[in-house]
């Protein structure tokens, strides 16, 4: 039995001015459990927790009941006080006749009464309560970025700073991402390449931060804090310690005929290749896909040009091992594909490209060197015809498109006819487009600028149909301002194409038990409060594997993951929020309910032998929570059919008694 | 003529989140609603079972209103979206055994509701009262 | 009649025990009546050639015994399985109540089963003996001299009437022919119900309900109930308690019965099918399916292995529990 004190508040007058708080103390002290039972002017006052704790102390009080202003308000005061007086901090209840009684109601009386009633609820869940600890558990000072783009290079690099060791794995030879792609970036039209390198050379030179690049997760176990992740290092074939990047292996590779994934198809590689000239890390893979000597066994003519001796034909895939304390996905975004949109003819001709194409055609670096041509013919295109929301925005046809707006395509849009006209002044530029959206710092500006003063056609209206004819493609559109159907003989088409989560997301989730949405883009614990924590501690989001974003907000929502990551690693321990689920494995069937309804990945199962009455023994699977990833919702307390689980501090047992409390 | 004035009693689980704290905004503000309507703080509205309602039901109350933070909004990313189907099967149910519907409700309440939050139990504790005792479960197996 | 005969359930049940396949057979056994079939452990032929009963009146579900008679052997157990046993028996695998590696299925066509109140209805009590190898069935009673003849059809089981699939969906072998999901009227009952006045739906429960005596069995026959403890024995549930000592439960039983199985419920037709007091309990069941159909799309528990129960899934377009009423107010 529990021997409880209660001490109501007067709140001066704010609870006593409407409930009778000596009649409240007095009726609560006939309860079950109840010894001691007082009423002062301000409880959360030191004079009143001296009450309290002398109380504790006098009485022998295992639990406590504070009837006074909301628990939200005061109730980790009332808990640090009981704990100064050697009391389990989670034996105390409040129950809130301030917010709840004395300012809603008006008499005296009903006040009162209901203020008993709120008593006796507290009353009767504390005569259940437990003492509850919360659980530590230590912290892998080591945090594993997913994704090397530039949302993941300015975590790792943030994080680094910070003095932490970081890991980035990227599945590409090289870092960079979707930004070493591009060619100017908006709204400042600095370059993409001469803003991004510099970082992507300070990933390679910061001591705290390992590249595994080629590689991918292949496990991921544990919790925060405290991640066991197997890393894949497919075998490039180069030993890359070794590799200077010199890049005569290249040259020599007979097989040159490999489309250049870099330039999206657009020109050729060899089958050894160094994906471009500010790669990092700088150092040559072989594509076993093309090579002679990996395929057939003949050639090895870059072993024999390689002067640094760092070819190996027989390297094989490489399983690494590490712990890690924080983990932050940053795996990205593409364009989605072209092949269901057959009304913009982008399958049957060349000359109708989307706008990550027409990135690389206009890159310096790019395969036609920065000269903006038709990829059919090598001649200039008088006339380009842009077409945003190609595939965004879609919701009549999900089943080729996306729903949501893809974000940047506005923006970039703009900047690709803004470059056009200021190069190219005698090609007009047509865009249609939806809305044009331009939420950010600068960026109407930017979209008037290329109206204004670039003269720049923007068309509200969609382009129905895009068929090539002659060297000339047919555009036949509409204008909605004007009401009328437009027909233009455009040169190239620019699409501007939906961006969808990166195709290694989804996997990636269900080892992380990240969420997801819909769209498979990653969801964030709170969308407004915590935007970039996945609701899985220790699992943090950057960039566009949360949402398209543009490269201010990436490099933003990076720097923020990295903050909170640092947070994280900063701690030695970590300490648990108690109230957490927990199940009675006696009683628990292995159903997996629980597991499916928890958002956090707290549940594992296990088999576990049990003794059977008739002395024979079962090796039955039941539900283990880890209470440090367990944020006690609650979820799985009712989906389990059995109620093995039950939740610390809110026990099944508890509420009914409240419930009970209340309804006498 | 009745004699006695009918008073309802009416359990309300409220997410410690949004609801509660929508709870704590009207009182706050001080915006009345009837005392009849007592508030069980649960983590969140994905805590409340079935069996607690019933129970609820069982010993007397004559309706049970769960809040929790709107659709989108749950502190636990999911929880509201679980209790929303759970309690849209159960009153499906009591209603389908002829349990006035009207005893229960699910109501979403943020933390800045308060308005909102005295207006629902205003409103919802005059439905009820309007229904008398609640008889039905109680009788379920009771026939005459 | 069923078009499977016992012998070819026994020639399976024997070469499978004989050759080592299984260590064990789940069959029907008799019982102390014709109609009163016992679903029995066989472990030898002479056992199964004596006791192994397959008529019309088998219509035990052995889905759920699985969870504890896999636990007790080393072996295999070898389990008959009619079409509609076979998605209790998914959907038990779902949440790895049994191991699947224990057990062999031999899935076996089902031309529906006969109610035995249905029988005593047209017969009347006293029945000394059920032959069901004619093209009739024919019941032998204390107080007639001739056997009178009933027509199969015109004492299906209300499960049997309503049957929503001839299709196995789970075996590792198939005796006689595979059937197809079939387009049942099962939810038309339910929907009568719904259409009723709130008040002729509490009087139409009220006096199904105020028969039950709590004896247990429709839990104890549900395969979805297999709890290692069910609540309503469990001390620390706060709603403990078989004899009407606790109100609560005695009241809420069946609706927390039906909402513990919501989403996981086959339609087996079990619980009503052993009632001792007839009491449609299926009815509950299937409202909730119907719901769950309505609300969130069609769902067969246990059509496939690894589904996900709609109670433990969610969109966030789903409806609200208070637009559930003014959809119906609108429809109707």
């Amino acid at each position: 039995m529990q021997r409880i004190g209660v001490f109501v508040c007067w709140c001066g007058s704010n609870i006593a001015g409407t409930v009778d708080v000596q009649a409240v103390s007095e009726a609560l002290k006939n309860e079950p459990g109840v010894v001691f039972s007082t009423n002062y002017q301000y409880m959360c006052s030191q004079a009143g927790q001296n009450i309290i704790k002398d109380a504790i102390a006098e009485h022998k009080l295992t639990g406590i009941v504070v009837c006074s202003c909301s628990p939200r308000m005061h109730e980790a005061t009332f808990r640090k006080t009981a704990a100064a007086a050697g009391l389990n901090p989670y034996m105390v209840e409040i129950a809130n006749i301030r917010e709840q009684c004395s300012w809603v109601h008006k008499d005296m009386l009903t006040g009162t009464e209901k203020a008993i009633i709120l008593g006796k609820a507290a009353v009767a869940k504390v005569n259940l309560n437990t003492p509850l600890t919360a659980g530590e558990s230590p912290v892998t000072k080591r945090a594993l970025v997913i994704g090397g783009g530039i949302a993941g290079i300015q975590t790792a690099l943030d994080i680094a700073d910070a003095g932490f060791p970081v890991d980035i794995v990227e599945k590409k030879p090289t870092i960079g991402g979707k930004m070493a792609q591009l060619d100017k970036t908006f709204p400042t039209l600095d370059c993409a390449a001469c803003i991004l390198t510099p970082k992507m050379v300070d990933v390679a030179q910061n001591e705290n931060i390992r590249i595994f690049s080629y590689s991918e997760v292949t496990e991921v176990k544990g919790f925060v804090g405290n991640f066991d992740v197997t890393i894949k290092k497919h075998a490039r074939f180069v030993k890359e310690d070794i590799c200077t990047g010199c890049g005569a292996c290249t040259e020599k590779c007979p097989m040159k005929k490999v489309p250049n994934e870099f330039n999206l198809g657009m020109d050729n590689r060899s089958a050894i290749y160094i994906p471009f000239a500010q790669a990092v890390p700088k150092v040559a893979t072989i594509d076993p896909n093309y090579c002679n000597m990996l395929k057939k066994g003949k050639c090895g003519l870059c072993a024999k040009v390689c002067a640094a001796g760092a070819i190996d034909y027989t390297q094989k895939d490489e399983y690494i091992s590490e712990k890690y304390g924080a983990i932050v996905v940053a795996t990205g975004f593409n364009p989605i594909s072209m092949d269901k949109f057959d009304e913009f003819a982008y399958n049957q001709s060349k000359d109708v490209i989307t706008s990550l194409e027409f990135e690389r055609l206009t890159n310096a670096a790019g395969p036609t060197a920065g000269k903006l041509v038709r990829p059919s013919d090598g001649k200039h295109p008088h006339t380009i015809v842009f077409v945003q929301c190609v595939g965004s925005r879609c919701s009549a046809c999900a089943e080729k498109g996306k729903e949501y707006c893809s974000k940047i395509c506005c923006m970039y849009t703009a900047k690709h006819a803004m470059l056009t006209r200021d190069k190219y002044p005698d090609t007009e530029v047509y865009v249609f487009y939806i809305d044009v959206r331009t939420p950010g710092k600068n960026f109407d500006e930017f979209y008037r600028r290329a109206v204004e003063e670039f003269g720049v056609n923007y068309i509200k209206g969609m382009v129905g149909k895009v068929t090539p004819e002659g060297d000339k493609l047919k555009v036949q559109a509409s204008d909605l301002i004007a009401n009328k159907q437009l027909h233009i003989d455009a040169d190239l088409v620019v699409l501007a194409a939906a961006i969808e989560p990166d195709k290694s997301a989804r996997p990636l989730a269900t080892m992380l038990t990240a969420s997801m949405d819909t769209n498979d883009f990653f969801t964030e614990a709170h969308p407004k409060l915590r935007p970039v924590e996945s609701p899985t501690a220790g699992v943090f989001l950057s960039g566009a594997c949360q949402g398209p974003k543009d490269i201010p907000e990436t490099v933003s929502q990076a720097g923020a993951a990295a903050s909170k990551v640092i947070g994280l690693l900063a701690k030695d321990k970590l300490t648990g929020n108690p109230c957490v689920a927990h199940s009675n494995e006696l009683m628990c069937n292995g159903c997996s309910s629980c597991e499916r309804v928890c958002p956090y990945g707290a549940i594992s199962y296990e088999d576990k032998e049990f003794r059977m009455p008739d002395r024979t023994t079962k090796i039955r699977r039941v539900a283990v929570v880890n209470p440090a990833v367990c944020q006690g919702c609650g979820a799985c307390t009712v989906a389990c059919p059995s109620g093995a689980m039950d939740l610390k501090g809110f026990a099944s047992a508890q509420i009914i008694a409240e419930v009970d409390a209340i309804c006498k | 003529m009745q004699v006695k004035e009918y008073k309802p009693l009416i359990v309300a689980f409220c997410c410690n989140w949004c609801s509660y704290a929508g709870a704590d905004l009207a009182g706050n503000n001080r915006l009345a609603y009837p005392a009849d309507v007592k508030i069980i703080r649960v983590p969140c509205s994905c805590r409340v079972n079935p069996m607690f309602v019933l129970r609820a039901f069982q010993r007397g109350a004559d309706g049970v209103i769960i809040c929790g933070c709107h659709p989108g909004d749950c502190h636990y990313t999911s929880g509201n979206y679980y209790t929303r189907r759970r309690m849209a099967a159960l009153f499906s149910m009591l209603d389908y055994l002829g349990i006035e519907k009207e005893r229960t409700r699910v109501e979403w309440v943020s933390a800045a509701e308060g308005a909102k939050f005295a207006a629902t139990m205003n409103d919802f504790a005059e439905k009820v009262a309007a229904l008398g005792e609640n008889k039905r479960l109680e009788d379920l197996r009771c026939k005459k | 009649m069923q078009k499977i005969t016992r012998e070819q359930l026994i020639d399976k049940a024997v070469s499978l025990l004989e050759n080592g396949t299984v260590e064990a057979v789940l069959g029907w056994g008799k019982g102390e009546f014709d109609y009163d079939v016992t679903p029995t452990v066989f472990k030898t032929a002479d056992e199964i050639n004596a006791g192994f009963v397959w008529n019309d009146f088998c219509g035990a579900n052995f889905s759920r015994y699985l969870v504890a008679k896999t636990g007790k052997i080393e072996g295999k157990i070898l389990v008959f399985l009619k079409p509609c046993d076979t998605y209790s028996f998914n959907q038990l695998l779902t949440e790895h109540r049994f191991d699947r590696e224990k057990v062999y299925a031999v899935g076996i066509p089902c031309e529906g089963m006969a109610d035995i109140a249905k029988v005593k209805a047209v017969c009347g009590e006293g029945i000394s003996a059920i032959n069901c190898d004619g093209e009739k069935i024919a019941v032998t009673t204390l107080y007639d001299d001739e056997p009178i003849m009933v027509d199969a059809k015109d004492v299906l089981a209300e499960r049997c009437v309503n049957c929503k699939s001839k299709k196995h969906v789970a075996y590792d072998e198939l005796l006689g022919e595979e059937g197809e999901v079939v387009d049942s009227a099962r939810f038309d009952e339910v929907a009568k119900i719904e259409a009723m006045t709130p008040d002729e739906r509490f009087a139409f429960w009220q006096n199904e309900l105020s028969r039950c005596i709590r004896c247990n069995a429709c839990r104890d026959a549900c395969p979805a109930c297999t709890c290692e403890k069910c609540v309503f024995d469990n001390p620390n549930s706060g709603v403990e308690n078989k004899a009407p000592a606790n109100s609560f439960e005695e009241k809420m039983f069946h609706i927390i019965r039906a909402f513990h199985v919501a989403g996981r419920c086959t339609d087996c037709g079990e619980c009503s099918r052993v009632c001792p007091q007839n009491i449609p309990l299926h009815l509950l069941n299937r409202k909730f399916i119907k719901d769950i159909n309505e609300f969130y799309g069609e769902y067969q528990a246990g059509a496939e292995v690894g589904s996900r129960a709609p109670l433990v899934d969610y969109t966030t377009g789903d409806i609200e529990p208070g637009e559930v009423f003014d959809r119906r107010d609108t429809n109707a």
